[in-house]
């Protein structure tokens, strides 16, 4: 229900053309506003504040639809504040997003490849154990990858807030992974059907280039590496818990960034020269699939995470690890 | 279009399974005991028709059929715990195999009163062992293609031509061969029907063929004037090509096609924590991890195709998926240890590992090809994407 209230408000307010805009250096206010003024943003906080107290279960569909939309705000993340502070008056207004990591060097706090920082207000970061919340006004902010809202952030070492949390500060990067892992698969989904109607509609030879059966391979390959992206990621989110674990979020994040790259491998060279050109909407979700596959964690990251886990579970077999790897 | 895909909705095993996997592990615990890896990493190929008693004796095979035929009465999700346990076990379960995962249910679903009376209680009692009459010398992935047929005489039928590739069928009681029994090839899915054979009449040969492992897994089974009852029918004349699409749901939608290699991959994962302990590369570690993101995602897969099973749905198209991609990870393991296995040439290595990736890297491709090969896989993955 939350998802189809969401997706009506993307639908009209967040068209591959405002993405294209805020990707470009646009203003994002009017898209956070018109998600915000609909009560969005408060999907996870308890109803006592407010909040609509959404499940896991209920706010996986509305983050894969962040994905299917490449909503160009941390959406993800501000709903996700609202599980990281104890108390929800502590959180400012504004997009929130948050850091894979913070270092300290030369002298500076320093938040390398930070997620939308570029249109974020804040960014709550793990340091030394406790959470902490940094306004991007007071950051020197150096863009990466144009086009790419993502940036390294770096204050002065007495900047930022503690933030009283509802969570332990080690359990961030879990989530911000396993929030990535969500919108990565509503991407490739995404993807996949823009690439199913292409190799319906393109004609070659006299016919679809979809009835060639090279080409239905390549899309069959496709749908088998979403539908795992998919299952993967609505695991990790079918649980009780304030919020995904540990083993879960790495298998998602893990699983969900190997299928992007096959995903928009097969997506481009369906699409032929059309899809890697600016005009065309492709672009917009296989530059996210690419970005979100690195953010907070490859699948490099979280497979030896994953394989530490195994080899030192004592389980004899990988099965019962597996087994045991439960939202 | 896209429906496929939204099919594939997270779906979790009942809790009330845990307590059924807790008498698997003890009975295995109990009946598996010294089996060196290579023997275990046969898998759903290892044959031992005295481990299927000691199932059968245990009250496990035909889960699903009912009490009164000596199923357990059962539902899939149950058969889903008993078949993980059994394969990452390791347990030689081939005798009964086919007959517990396709040939009862088939005969349940489409065979009459006497034939269920007859043959369901032989099956879960390990009596009747069933082999798969589908491939034929003509007839591969063009399986509409085949050639055997049965001839209507003036009593019963009278059976002419030969199968091949048939797992165990040297080991097996009886078959469901899937024949012509009207038309021509031309008339492709028309006129095909499915009859249970009885491996041991007259007319009926079956040579074994020894494979590349050295192991004689599969046979031709050859019927010359093979004089069959009206009762070897089985389901209606003609509906065979209908019959054996849903027998072959029953063949794709399984765990077994994610768990061929897992003996393997657990052999290794021994083999590393023993004897190279604390010296563990980066790249063990990180390939463990991966193997296990796979096997927790496809694992998640096949429950949720069982899912459509207990709902009384026919998840053709989600099988073949879940197959494909369940396989392409299967030949992955042996690949990947192969390669890990070779790193330092002065090591010396446990001849039971070798024994065991040896065996699975060399039986790994038939993986993709049993039970409909990886192109034809696709191309019903394609249709079901509305592509064809």
């Amino acid at each position: 229900m939350f998802a189809q209230a969401i997706e009506s408000i993307f639908k009209d307010h967040c068209t591959p053309q405002t993405v294209r805009s805020i990707d470009a250096g646009a203003s994002a206010d009017a898209l956070y506003a018109a998600i915000a003024d609909a009560g969005f943003l408060e999907l996870l906080a308890a109803e006592a504040d407010g909040g609509a107290g959404a499940t896991m279960q209920e706010l996986f569909p509305v983050l894969s639809l962040c994905g299917a939309y490449a909503v160009p705000l941390p959406l993800a993340q501000t709903l996700a504040a609202r599980l990281l502070a104890s108390t929800h008056a502590d959180l400012p207004s504004g997009a929130i997003t948050i850091a894979p990591a913070l270092v300290e060097r030369g002298g500076e706090l320093v938040c390398p490849q930070v997620p939308c920082a570029r249109v974020a207000a804040h960014v709550i970061a793990a340091k030394a154990n406790a959470l902490w919340l940094l306004p991007v006004a007071t950051a020197r902010v150096d863009a990466i990858v144009p086009g790419s809202l993502a940036a390294t952030l770096r204050w002065s070492m007495s900047d930022g807030v503690q933030l009283r949390s509802a969570m332990p500060a080690s359990s961030l990067a879990a989530l911000g992974a396993v929030l990535h892992a969500a919108m990565l698969s509503g991407a490739c989904k995404r993807v996949f059907d823009m690439t199913l109607q292409y190799g319906n509609d393109r004609l070659q030879f006299g016919k679809s280039i979809g009835k060639f059966q090279a080409v239905q391979h390549q899309l069959s390959l496709m749908a088998e590496h979403v539908a795992a992206a998919s299952i993967a990621a609505q695991a990790a989110f079918d649980c009780g818990a304030r919020a995904p674990s540990l083993l879960a979020s790495a298998v998602a994040k893990s699983r969900t960034s190997e299928a992007a790259q096959v995903v928009s491998s097969i997506a481009h060279s369906v699409h032929g020269a059309i899809g890697v050109t600016a005009e065309y909407d492709l672009q917009l979700f296989t530059r996210r699939l690419h970005e979100w596959r690195v953010a907070h964690g490859s699948e490099a990251h979280w497979n030896r995470l994953l394989g530490e886990a195994a080899l030192n579970s004592g389980e004899a077999l990988l099965t019962d690890f597996v087994r045991g790897v439960v939202a | 279009m896209g429906n496929l895909l939204d099919n594939f909705r997270f779906a979790a095993l009942p809790a009330a399974t845990d307590v059924f996997r807790a008498e698997v592990k003890a009975f295995l615990r109990e009946h598996l005991v010294g089996m060196p890896a290579d023997v275990r990493s046969r898998s759903w190929m290892g044959f031992d028709a005295d481990f299927s008693c000691k199932l059968a004796a245990r009250g496990w095979l035909g889960l699903t059929l009912p009490k009164r035929f000596g199923g357990a009465d059962l539902d899939d999700y149950s058969r889903f715990v008993l078949v993980e346990e059994l394969l990452a076990a390791g347990a030689p379960v081939a005798a009964h195999w086919i007959a517990d995962r396709q040939s009862g249910p088939l005969i349940h679903k489409y065979g009459t009163d006497a034939q269920r009376a007859f043959y369901l209680p032989r099956i879960c009692a390990a009596q009747a062992f069933f082999c798969i009459g589908m491939s034929e010398p003509n007839a591969g992935s063009d399986l509409a293609a085949v050639g055997t047929r049965a001839t209507r005489g003036a009593t019963g039928w009278r059976l002419n031509g030969r199968k091949i590739w048939t797992t165990n069928g040297h080991r097996c009681h009886y078959t469901i061969a899937l024949v012509r029994s009207s038309g021509t090839q031309e008339d492709r899915h028309k006129g095909l029907s499915q009859f249970i054979v009885d491996l041991s009449l007259p007319g009926v040969s079956v040579r074994p063929i020894v494979d590349l492992t050295g192991d004689a897994h599969f046979s031709e089974m050859l019927f010359d004037n093979v004089e069959l009852a009206d009762d070897a029918l089985v389901g209606t004349e003609g509906q065979g090509w209908e019959q054996v699409t849903a027998e072959l749901v029953s063949e794709r939608s399984g765990p077994e096609r994610i768990y061929s290699s897992i003996v393997l991959l657990d052999r290794w994962m021994e083999w590393l924590r023993h004897a190279k302990g604390n010296d563990l590369k980066d790249e063990h570690v990180a390939a463990i991890g991966r193997f296990a993101a796979h096997l927790s995602t496809l694992r998640h897969m096949s429950i949720t195709t069982t899912s459509k099973l207990v709902a009384g749905e026919s998840p053709l198209v989600e099988a073949a998926l879940v197959k494909d991609i369940g396989t392409a990870f299967e030949q992955e393991i042996p690949a990947m240890i192969e390669t890990f296995v070779g790193e330092d040439p002065a090591a010396i290595m446990d001849p039971d590992l070798l024994r065991s990736l040896a065996f699975v890297s060399l039986i790994a491709p038939t993986f993709s090809l049993r039970g409909g090969t990886r192109e034809i896989l696709r191309g019903m993955i394609a249709r079901g994407l509305g592509l064809r």
